[in-house]
């Protein structure tokens, strides 16, 4: 069978592409780590590929804002990963990857183009590099979820993580459309504060899924948890043989397989 | 020596030294100090006379290059230079001290897997078949004192390209972080100039933070250590820990190969770095002698180097560390010669005079020998990633080293002169032993359970006991994919970690290896107040015990030192100095560890020159770096369950000089904890044996606060209760009060949870070590001690040891 192939978008400051691509060749994938000026150069064309990442990391520093520069660049320069998107091909943006989409205007919903939501600095004042608990939406479409349990662990680790909405109402459509597919919970499942929502982030938001379920932001890490022994406690319980990250890596694979 | 070329242009040479040739014995020194050269008369007049014979004047350039490249920064010449060492009225002279003492362990112990050592920018040992791995530790010292986050952050950004131009250049997977300051809660008035030590420790930890998060390399291995001696002198580590192929491990220049400097541009930050390291701070030190730190111009550099290397496009790469290019080139053609043009070097801004671009130690720059036919296949790779780079001349056969700018000669001398002129001047060293202990008890006769209660609750609540949550949560420590044990561990995640396991091929795909390796440290400056000796045995021990709780193999262990001390030319001082290197060369020879790498940071005094001058207590760090064979089997210190055995290994004796709890109850004790070192290597590696059968379910080793500190945390990590009879605890046999037992720091000692299942093999397994089973694990979450009397005496929940533990450091930082 034709392996998937999965373009992983670099930058300078990218720095989790070489543990995400791992994840997708893992899960029989066939990673590539490209460069935006190669993109840009027409080296590479991202229609040529299946599945579409940006992976996390500190794009251009962060400077201006987290993802700012590398969005704006999107926006200028890679007008086709809009079209990608409407293809209902995978696009998986984590951490600085999530910023990014968001700030391009490609999440929650990039039929506008216009961006509705943003990332302000942790409540904490802080860098958190902490294991959350997350709860999925059951509701959700999307792809990358698809018959995961419903609570999960992963790891966070950002300084710009607290999710803000332009307004009260989109918060309300983001509800209704079910496009809220993760959020931070403690250890009943429930909405709380400080640690369990590690940055703040309104409604304990932590991954945005478009309405048609191809395009997931997040901004927990699902390729820091592919085998148990990435999971902070494997030295304590018997856990599952690989990492809930690795299932939803798996299941973007399996999509363009079906 | 031969004669010298007579740089051309003579008219443009810096007007203020004319007289160098004619100065005088006082007009050299005043030279230097103004010009901030940090060299002694002798070495000036060394360069006089070099120059006499050329019949010339130097250029500044010239005799800047000469000041940094013979500091005490680059050369380490109190370290490798001659030293008349008098103990308990012998005498000792050693030719080079380094040479003598740890450098001589290691290659006594010739270890097969030493792949280089004491040679490159970091020691390189091998990993498995196809892979090395790189380890240095750097200190950052004076650049933090006066401007702590672009000192440390500077300081994360030097280590790393180290590792960078260790071999062909390493991947780096790992940062270390170790600080040394006074309490955050500093309250009396600050010496002139000095900065308040919450705001130097919350700007380190920003500055590792910045540096290394941006870089995408896990920050997860550190120590912080409190003492007053460090307020005007903080000391701040940094190390990086780099994984590269074996065949990438030698280098080699060769004439004709191009000099090509890539990365940031020169300007004028960071001129005379290495010369301001080379002596005490003062109210005055020149904070622009501190670099800038941009980490994503670094980045770019490293994501470039490593495809070039891989591409074999350059034969030899070393980083612009202290002395910029000067110190790079200089080295990098130092067997053969090298021609610079500086005029096509890469500036920050046009205003920078020729010696200043020569001396700049502006960032994120490397230099390598590139040979011409692979250059424009370099500059494609450098084009992708954004990389700024230039050719700033060739290496050359004439074993000379001559720099230009345009038709102007700056410099022009003998690579020998360079490297090997420096005079050699035997300093004094003296050490005198404390007075033996008085054997007094412990000032606390009431061992009351409320007592106990109280040492307990200020033990754990100790800045250098309590969590360092605060500073760890900062840093990216899982980036990468391989941290598989973290430094926070147990059932919340909060647990005081012993060491941290990578499993670096991760995140290649490749993850049917499940090798890894362990990184963990060992420092106590309270053991050196008492005898540096003392201080080495148990630094390297603590750091060999960190180890072996991962489960790290202990077999394959290597050492790096880093020593700070204060002023060398002070007998006394460096007396303790030597002392301590002696002690590393007794444990490295001992422990069958070798020392593969390390770096030393002297004149760590504030008010230097002045009779009122300050100095550090000498301070050694010693990181350790081990593999862990397979991961699958490392371990954590956190009780896994309740119902097993509770073994404490290892002898308990009455030590408690520099202990926290001399500290605390207020005893006078001059001897520190004194490793068995043969003992201590047995324990070791029965352990070793123990975990390798996958015997324990949880280990800590016994440090700062001894058994009752370990215990307290093991439990509420786990959140597993204890309960323990002291009377069992293998001890001297004048022990009988339930304090000492609990708070004495004897080396060398482990606790270890047992499932009752495997108590047998375990203890078929850890044979011909002092082993005593003290108690057992239990499901109520209290620990419960019983003493002498046979009954239980000290009852505490877990959740007020823990929350005494969890909040200092955080309410000292947060104010909460």
């Amino acid at each position: 069978m034709k392996k998937p192939k999965v373009l992983i978008l670099r930058t300078a400051g990218t720095n989790c592409e070489r543990e995400t691509a791992s994840a997708f060749e893992m899960v029989g994938g066939e990673p590539r780590l490209v460069h935006i000026r190669q993109l840009r150069a027409g080296h590479n064309r991202i229609t040529d590929f299946d599945i579409f990442v940006i992976p996390g990391g500190f794009s251009y520093g962060d400077d201006v804002a987290a993802g700012r520069i590398l969005a704006n660049e999107i926006r200028r320069h890679l007008p086709e990963l809009k079209t990608f998107i409407r293809s209902g091909r995978p696009v998986l943006g984590v951490c600085n990857g999530f910023q990014a989409l968001v700030k391009a205007g490609l999440l929650p919903n990039g039929r506008t183009g216009e961006q509705i939501a943003s990332f302000a600095a942790n409540d904490s004042n802080r860098f958190e590099a902490r294991w959350t608990r997350l709860r999925l939406n059951i509701q959700s479409h999307c792809l990358f979820l698809k018959d995961l349990p419903e609570m999960i662990e992963l790891p966070v680790a950002h300084g710009e993580g607290k999710f803000v909405v332009k307004s009260p109402k989109v918060l309300e459509d983001l509800k209704r459309s079910n496009a809220i597919a993760l959020q931070y919970v403690n250890e009943e499942g429930n909405l709380a504060g400080y640690p369990y929502n590690p940055n703040g982030s309104i409604f304990n938001i932590a991954g945005i899924c478009n309405s048609e379920g191809n395009c997931l932001g997040l901004m927990p890490h699902p390729e820091r948890f592919v085998t148990r022994y990435h999971h902070p406690n494997w030295t304590r319980q018997t856990f599952c043989k690989e990492g809930i990250g690795l299932e939803m890596v798996r299941n973007a694979v399996k999509h363009v397989l079906s | 020596m031969s004669a010298l070329a007579a740089p051309e242009a003579a008219a443009t040479r810096d007007p203020k030294h004319p007289d160098f040739l004619s100065a005088t014995a006082r007009q050299l020194a005043e030279m230097n100090r103004s010009h901030g050269w940090s060299l002694n008369v002798r070495e000036l007049q060394a360069i006089q006379s070099y120059f006499k014979s050329a019949n010339r004047e130097p250029t500044r350039a010239e005799l800047e290059t000469f000041a940094q490249t013979w500091s005490e920064h680059c050369k380490h010449k109190t370290l490798t230079g001659p030293i008349r060492y008098t103990e308990g009225g012998k005498t000792r002279r050693f030719s080079n001290l380094l040479r003598e003492t740890i450098m001589e362990a290691t290659l006594r112990l010739k270890k097969p897997w030493c792949l280089s050592v004491f040679q490159d920018n970091a020691g390189i040992v091998r990993f498995d078949a196809d892979w090395a791995l790189a380890f240095k530790v750097e200190t950052h010292n004076h650049p933090c004192a006066l401007e702590p986050y672009g000192g440390s952050a500077t300081g994360v950004g030097g280590v790393v390209r180290d590792v960078l131009g260790a071999g062909l250049g390493a991947r780096p997977i790992l940062n270390t972080d170790v600080f040394c300051l006074a309490s955050p809660q500093h309250a009396q008035e600050l010496p002139d100039g000095v900065l308040h030590p919450k705001r130097t420790l919350a700007e380190v930890v920003s500055g590792v933070r910045d540096y290394g998060n941006r870089m995408g390399i896990p920050t997860a291995s550190g120590a912080i250590w409190f003492d007053d001696g460090f307020l005007r002198n903080p000391l701040v580590f940094c190390g990086t820990v780099g994984i590269l192929p074996i065949q990438a491990v030698r280098k080699e220049v060769k004439p004709g190969d191009l000099i090509v400097a890539a990365g940031g541009r020169t300007g004028r930050d960071g001129i005379h770095g290495a010369t301001f390291s080379s002596t005490g701070l003062e109210p005055s030190s020149p904070t622009g002698a501190v670099q800038i730190a941009d980490p994503i111009v670094e980045k770019r550099l490293l994501d470039a180097l490593l495809t070039a290397r891989d591409q074999k496009l350059y034969r030899s790469i070393t980083d612009c560390g202290a002395g910029g290019f000067s110190s790079a080139i200089g080295e990098l053609g130092e067997a053969c010669g090298a021609r610079v043009r500086l005029e096509a070097a890469c500036l920050k801004a046009s205003d920078i005079l020729p010696w200043e671009i020569w001396l700049s130690e502006s960032q994120e720059r490397m230099v390598l020998a590139v040979p011409p036919k692979h250059l424009s296949a370099l500059e494609k790779i450098f084009a992708v990633e954004g990389v700024e780079h230039r050719v700033l001349g060739e290496f050359t056969q004439t074993g000379r080293l001559q720099v230009f700018f345009g038709k102007e000669a700056l410099v022009d001398i003998e690579m020998e002169m360079l490297h090997h002129g420096l005079p050699k001047d035997e300093k004094a060293a003296t050490w005198t032993a404390p007075k033996p202990s008085n054997g007094r008890k412990p000032r606390v006769a009431d061992d009351s359970g409320k007592m106990i209660r109280e040492a307990f609750h200020a033990l754990l609540s100790h800045l250098n006991v309590c969590s360092r949550a605060w500073v760890i949560r900062q840093y990216d420590h899982e980036v990468q994919g391989g941290a598989v044990i973290k430094p926070l561990q147990g059932a919340q995640h909060d647990g005081p970690g012993d060491a941290c396991v990578l499993w670096p091929h991760a995140a290649t795909g490749k993850m049917q290896s499940f090798r890894g390796l362990a990184v963990a440290q060992g420092i106590n400056p309270s053991y050196g107040r008492l005898d540096p000796y003392a201080m080495a045995l148990a630094c390297a021990d603590e750091a060999l015990r960190n180890l072996a709780c991962v489960g790290a193999d202990i077999s394959q262990a290597a050492f790096l030192d880093n020593f700070c001390w204060g002023n060398p030319d002070d007998p006394e001082v460096l007396g303790g100095l030597v002392r301590a290197a002696i002690g590393c060369r007794d444990a490295a020879l001992g422990f069958e560890v070798p020392f593969i790498s390390g770096k030393d940071s002297l004149y760590n005094e504030y008010g230097h020159g002045q009779s009122r001058a300050v100095s550090i207590p000498g301070t050694l760090l010693i990181s350790a770096i081990a593999p862990v064979t397979d991961i699958r089997k490392a371990m954590t210190m956190d009780f896994k369950s309740p119902g097993n055995a509770i073994y404490l290994v290892g002898k308990t004796s009455r030590e408690f000089g520099g202990t926290l709890y001399a500290e605390w109850a207020g005893i006078q004790d001059g001897c520190p904890p004194l490793v068995d070192i043969p003992l201590s290597r047995r324990t070791l590696l029965a352990l070793n044996h123990a975990t390798f059968q996958g015997l324990i379910a949880s280990c800590h080793d016994l440090s700062d606060g001894g058994l009752g500190v370990a215990l307290a945390e093991m439990a509420f990590s786990g959140e597993i209760g204890a309960a323990v009879d002291l009377d069992e605890v293998s001890r001297a046999r004048d022990m009988e009060e339930e304090s000492a037992i609990l708070f004495s720091e004897s080396p060398s000692r482990f606790l270890v949870e047992v499932l009752p299942e495997k108590e047998k093999a375990f203890l078929r397994a850890v044979k011909n070590v002092p082993i005593a089973r003290i108690g057992a694990t239990i499901a109520n979450p209290i620990l419960r001690l019983s003493g002498m009397s046979g009954s239980v005496f000290f009852e505490e929940p877990l959740s007020r040891l823990k929350d005494s533990w969890t909040r200092p450091l955080a309410a000292a930082m947060d104010g909460k």
